[in-house]
């Protein structure tokens, strides 16, 4: 079992409060997923010449001001900040130059995500802990998708963690577990697609990477996930401009959606969505089996 | 009428005062405020109690439920009314998967749609939907009447024992062993009760009726020579 959580917020004035307003989206579902939590946040863009990335070092103690100083040799006026145990840089720079120069120069550093709104936060303990460490309550932005994890699949590790990033400004959640992963990753492997983990979800993140590095569209990445993953799930996708939902065709993971004129809402359960202003009033349904539904800016 | 706040008094205080009442019957009438999408509300019910749930509630609503009247203001989260033995339940808004699972009896109805697995191994309960039901609705049942005012989705009366499913709107397809059956005049009589004690209005001459093929679950006398 797993919990999975989204906000996005189409009324703007809503914005400096999407942390506070997703932080209780959460931690409600600690009960299906007290193991370990992240989210993605999405907010504090930087323009199309920058890339902004989010770093993180086994030793909680890393000198980030040292690999900041590091980093001028990309950018000399990068902006960066320490958030806890991560550290988010923003750089004029592609995403290319960013990811090989920290290959070579910091090999130990991890990126969590990169793009020019994401933030990926998470960690292994309790949902409400690891919101209090990042200061979730306090962030801004446009949306966020969330995860609660109780493992099935594989060990409670940092890199078991949801959300997965799978590419500039995207990542996955996952509720469910796949059956024909470990085939898929070594085909994947073959197309240049790397693993860090044994765990089922990677695969799948990894199979949206590639899909979409190959041209396909969000929503033909997901078809084609329907027709190539076996197994239970109901994905949630962050992008920049908004999120997606997917559930397989058998649907056993359960999911729920809400919309009012302020935002969409979707949950594993209703229970998540109770604190929502307006939630009494939202259209409040449950997404059917191999449906893709998309909410995004401007479409 | 007793009103019951759950947003500052927990589903198992609830339940406890709902089932002393199976003892002793002091407060016929119960309004639930606040559900907020809780788990288990109201479930192992054992008197002639009136429930009314004022919004969304979780899994199980109703669960277990024998003689009571209980209403749902709002959605049901997965299994509504699951092995309910008798009385009615009543969801206004929509039903999650495996409404009335495993049910022995009673009545269910549920006002909008119900999604996956509706009836799942019913015993013997009967559900009326106003809506449509998703895939593998009544899979495995057993006993009792389904009956759907909208669509149902994949394989309908998948593995079917004896349950009678009568469906207004399209069938996206039939289970292994469902089959479309004459509507024969007792068939009429028997929907137009159902329809009339759900408070649905429509015409039982507009559905078409469905059951097993009977090849799956008898034994055949030709295998008799294996034992």
């Amino acid at each position: 079992m797993c919990g999975i959580v989204g906000l996005y917020l189409k009324n703007s004035a809503l914005e400096p409060r999407l942390g506070e307003l997703f932080e209780p989206m959460l931690i409600s579902m600690t009960t299906r997923g007290p193991d370990s939590a992240g989210f993605a946040i999405y907010g504090d863009e930087v323009d199309e010449r920058h890339v902004k990335v989010t770093l993180r070092h086994p030793d909680p103690k890393y000198d980030w001001d040292a690999l900041a100083l590091a980093a001028r040799e990309l950018d000399p006026q990068l902006a960066w900040h320490r958030n806890a145990i991560v550290a988010v840089f923003k750089l004029a720079a592609d995403e290319a130059t960013v990811r090989e120069w920290l290959a070579r120069s910091v090999p130990d550093v991890r990126i969590m995500s990169i793009g020019r709104s994401i933030e990926i936060l998470k960690d292994v303990g309790l949902p409400a802990d690891i919101s209090r460490r990042f200061g979730l309550a306090r962030m801004q932005g446009t949306h966020a998708i969330g995860h609660t994890r109780m493992a099935t699949e594989s060990a409670v590790t940092l890199e078991g963690s949801h959300p997965f990033s799978t590419g500039l400004d995207l990542c996955l959640v996952h509720n469910g577990s796949l059956s024909n992963y470990n085939r898929l990753r070594a085909k994947l492997r073959r197309e240049g697609i790397e693993f860090e983990t044994e765990n089922d979800t990677e695969v799948a993140a990894g199979y949206l990477t590639w899909r979409l590095m190959k041209g396909d569209s969000l929503t033909e990445a997901l078809k084609a996930a329907l027709r190539d993953l076996d197994g239970f799930f109901t994905f949630t996708i962050g992008t920049r401009e908004g999120f997606a939902v997917l559930r397989d065709p058998i649907a056993c993971k359960p999911a729920v959606i809400a919309e009012t004129d302020d935002y969409v809402a979707m949950a594993s359960e209703y229970r998540a969505l109770t604190s929502l202003p307006g939630i009494a009033a939202a259209r409040v349904w449950e997404p059917e089996p191999a449906e893709i539904y998309v909410w995004e800016r401007g479409s | 009428m007793m009103k019951f706040d759950l947003a500052s008094h927990s589903v198992r205080e609830l339940n406890q005062l709902l089932h002393e009442q199976a003892r002793q019957l002091t407060e016929r009438e119960w309004l639930v405020l606040n559900p907020g999408g809780a788990h288990s509300i109201a479930c192992g019910i054992d008197q002639e109690l009136s429930v009314t749930i004022d919004g969304h509630c979780g899994y199980y609503c109703a669960g277990m439920n024998k003689k009571a009247h209980v209403t749902i203001r709002g959605n049901a989260g997965v299994g509504v009314a699951e092995n309910m033995m008798s009385g009615v339940v009543r969801v206004l808004g929509d039903a999650s998967q495996s409404a009335g699972a495993t049910a022995h009896g009673g009545l269910l109805v549920i006002e909008g749609n119900a999604s996956a697995r509706c009836g799942i191994a019913m015993k013997g309960i009967d559900i009326v939907v106003k809506g449509s039901v998703g895939h593998m609705s009544a899979f495995m049942g057993q006993a009792g009447r389904l009956v759907v005012c909208g669509d149902a989705g994949d394989a309908l009366g998948d593995s079917l024992y004896e349950v009678r499913i009568y469906v207004r709107g399209k069938v996206r397809s039939l289970g292994a062993d469902c089959i479309e059956k004459p509507m024969r005049e007792e068939h009429l009589k028997e929907l137009r009760e159902l329809l009339a004690r759900a408070d649905v209005d429509a015409d039982p001459r507009d559905f078409r009726r469905y059951g097993s093929a009977r090849q799956l679950y008898n034994f055949k006398v030709d295998n008799a020579a294996a034992y």
